[in-house]
């Protein structure tokens, strides 16, 4: 007769999960060779050449020894594999040689390596990433419950209308506006550059907001949504506070379409953000994204697409494990 | 309790009977959602606002004194009689430009909602229900279609496909429709990148409610998987689609100003709302504030989101499975 109960047992996570898990660790592997053979086709596709100058035309001759040193007339599964380093060529002697890979060459920085680009500007972005990641979260979230709690009535409102203009002004407006207030005006914080945390505030502030009411919408929504389950009546009826409800009991469902959507928002945020770099003047990496894109310079764009993808699909790995966490009900298998 | 509410009445095809108390559980849940919807004053408002703002974009061209790529003498002036919303730096009228740039941010921001809302809650919701390898196999498509560089796409597909797509146009719709080949094609990729997260929101959402006793009690009843997922997963979905949807708009009319910016999207003298307030954002400096170039833009922007959020909020109660008659 018990049989037909779930015993405290059946709720535990079975161990097939952490196999489940190992398992999609372990696919990230062909999956970033997908992504990058896919982003190289794209990037094959793209018109225009790297060695496009912009106003003095490179004689014929100029342009093909260009072309000719940096493997750019092969064919392009050759140059694929030669970006892996996964080419053996014969030499002027006819010997079988390794050929040495070409993923560290940028096109366009001709002094600097692509991983000697990217850990010199990926820390400062991570930095700040971070920071405007922990500001979204560490706000969006009570924001979200608060509105919630007060839904339909003033506060909810004007926290509402709050949200909506943190969410569509962009960083491009807020980003010079706080500049000019707390660094022109008032003076409390630097105008631009990355160097002590009093440097870090405004573009946290700047990058965070947007995030933070996007965070807090969604939250406002779920957290109603939960409050109005069973078992949130079953706490209140068994006594509970309100505060051990919300935090204990609705917030960890109501949590998760923001881990859903936090996954990508933090790879995002990782790999920098082109506007409030620009704006503050910080060295990340959050222009060379777009600049490599327009430049062509296909190898340091292939560099910052791997980081990302590699970033991306880790993350979304940790949300999924997350949420089978807040909800122990999930099933992947 | 009776029922006053003439939309009900109709709804259900019949004469209210003084003292009858249980009309409503008669009502099919879209008739259901209608009442609720109507009775939402935030939401009717801001219903009203919208079909206001459309009729100023088609009826203001046909009257407006000013066109919006014609520039005047009258430079950087401040809101006055003469151009109520003051003029840009080349003497563009902006009350003008700001009408005509609502075009290009309502379609790319609807359009985005709507590849967001069909792709992606379908996606999502399939990934979800099924499960297992299905799940893996379409969340890793979507994994690598966010992984790839969106600018890169966006040039190949402007370029690549943008030559074939004229001539198709031309020869089937003429020049002038040939002309919006670019403009299409920035939908199609806005749109390709708008649903990847939306899938992924509802994905989250349907694995955790596919495991609930509801679910188990219809399937236990013979409900069909499609009555399942539609019936009775979905409807406890729509809040947070709908909250997201809310959300996906202005971000994707952000995108298209930042594309644009990079020459991408919208070509000047064409505008929009993004790039409006980004024209308006580069005359901030501490020394000349045109207050009303990024502020008129933006006021407009905020209002349109504003009024979409009540319009979410009022659908999102309405469709509420656990919400009052």
């Amino acid at each position: 007769m018990s049989g037909a109960r779930p015993t405290p047992d059946d709720w535990r996570r079975p161990p097939n999960d952490a196999v489940y898990f190992l398992k999609r660790l372990v696919f990230l592997v062909p999956l970033l060779l997908l992504i990058s053979a896919l982003a190289f086709g794209l990037m094959k596709l793209a018109p225009g050449s790297p060695f496009d100058r912009d106003r003095v035309p490179a004689t014929p001759d100029v342009e093909r020894a260009l072309k000719a040193r940096y493997h750019y007339d092969e064919p392009v599964w050759k140059q694929y594999l030669r970006y892996f380093g996964l080419l053996w060529e014969r030499n002027e002697q006819g010997v079988m040689k390794h050929a040495p890979p070409s993923f560290d060459i940028s096109y366009r920085y001709r002094n600097h390596t692509v991983s000697q680009i990217i850990r010199d500007g990926l820390p400062v972005s991570m930095t700040l990433g971070g920071l405007a990641f922990c500001f979204a979260m560490g706000v969006g979230i009570p924001w979200g419950v608060g509105m919630a709690v007060r839904r339909g009535q003033r506060a909810d409102h004007f926290w509402g209308l709050m949200a909506v203009l943190g969410v569509c002004i962009p960083a491009l407006v807020i980003g010079p506006l706080v500049a000019l207030a707390f660094a022109v005006r008032w003076q409390w914080f630097p105008v631009a550059m990355w160097e002590t945390p009093l440097h870090f505030i405004l573009p946290t502030f700047t990058l965070g907001l947007l995030f933070a009411g996007k965070v807090a919408r969604l939250v406002r929504e779920s957290m109603t949504t939960t409050l109005q389950s069973e078992f949130i009546t079953a706490a209140r009826a068994k006594g509970l506070g309100e505060t051990a409800i919300l935090v204990k009991h609705a917030l960890r469902l109501a949590l998760l379409p923001v881990v859903s959507f936090a996954a990508p928002m933090l790879a995002d945020l990782l790999t920098g953000s082109f506007v409030v770099e620009t704006i503050f003047q910080i060295p990340g990496v959050g222009a060379l994204l777009v600049n490599s894109s327009l430049n062509r310079d296909w190898p340091l764009l292939m560099g910052l697409v791997l980081l990302y993808a590699g970033i991306l699909l880790l993350l979304n790995l940790l949300a999924d494990f997350t949420v089978a966490i807040l909800d122990r009900r999930v099933r992947y298998e | 309790m009776s029922d006053p509410d003439p939309a009900a009445d109709a709804a259900i095809g019949s004469k209210p009977a003084a003292g009858v108390a249980t009309l409503n559980v008669q009502l099919s849940p879209g008739a259901r959602a209608m009442r609720r919807f109507r009775r939402n004053k935030p939401a009717m408002l801001s219903l009203a606002f919208f079909a206001i703002l459309v009729l100023l974009i088609l009826v203001w061209p046909m009257v407006a004194p000013y066109a919006p790529d014609v520039t005047s003498d009258a430079q950087l002036q401040a809101p006055g009689r003469q151009h109520w919303f003051g003029t840009d730096a080349n003497g563009r009228d902006l009350l003008t430009r700001v009408l005509f740039g609502a075009r290009v941010s309502l379609l790319v921001g609807f359009v985005g909602a709507g590849v967001a809302f069909v792709i992606g809650v379908t996606w999502g919701a399939i990934a979800g229900y099924i499960g297992g390898r299905l799940d893996a196999l379409m969340m890793r498509f979507v994994d690598v279609l966010y992984t790839l560089p969106s600018i890169i796409f966006v040039i190949v597909l402007l370029t690549a496909l943008g030559s074939i797509g004229k001539g198709w146009a031309t020869r089937h719709f003429g020049a002038r429709a040939a002309a919006m080949t670019p403009m299409i094609l920035l939908f199609v990729g806005l749109g390709a990148v708008s649903w990847l997260t939306m899938a992924r929101i509802v994905r989250g959402q349907v694995l955790s409610l596919r495991t609930r006793a509801f679910v188990d009690a219809s399937r236990a009843l013979g409900a069909t998987h499609a009555q399942i997922l539609w019936r009775h997963i979905l409807p406890n979905v729509w809040g947070i689609v709908i909250v997201y949807l809310t959300l996906t708009v202005p971000s994707i009319m952000l995108y298209e100003s930042f594309l644009s910016f990079l020459g991408l999207g919208i070509q000047p003298p064409m505008a929009s709302w993004g790039s409006l307030v980004a024209e308006g954002a580069a005359q901030l400096n501490p020394i000349h504030i045109h207050w009303w170039l990024p502020v008129f833009p933006s006021a407009l922007l905020v209002t349109t989101l504003l009024a979409l959020n009540f319009v979410g909020d009022g659908l999102r109660d309405a469709l509420d499975p656990r919400g009052e008659s």
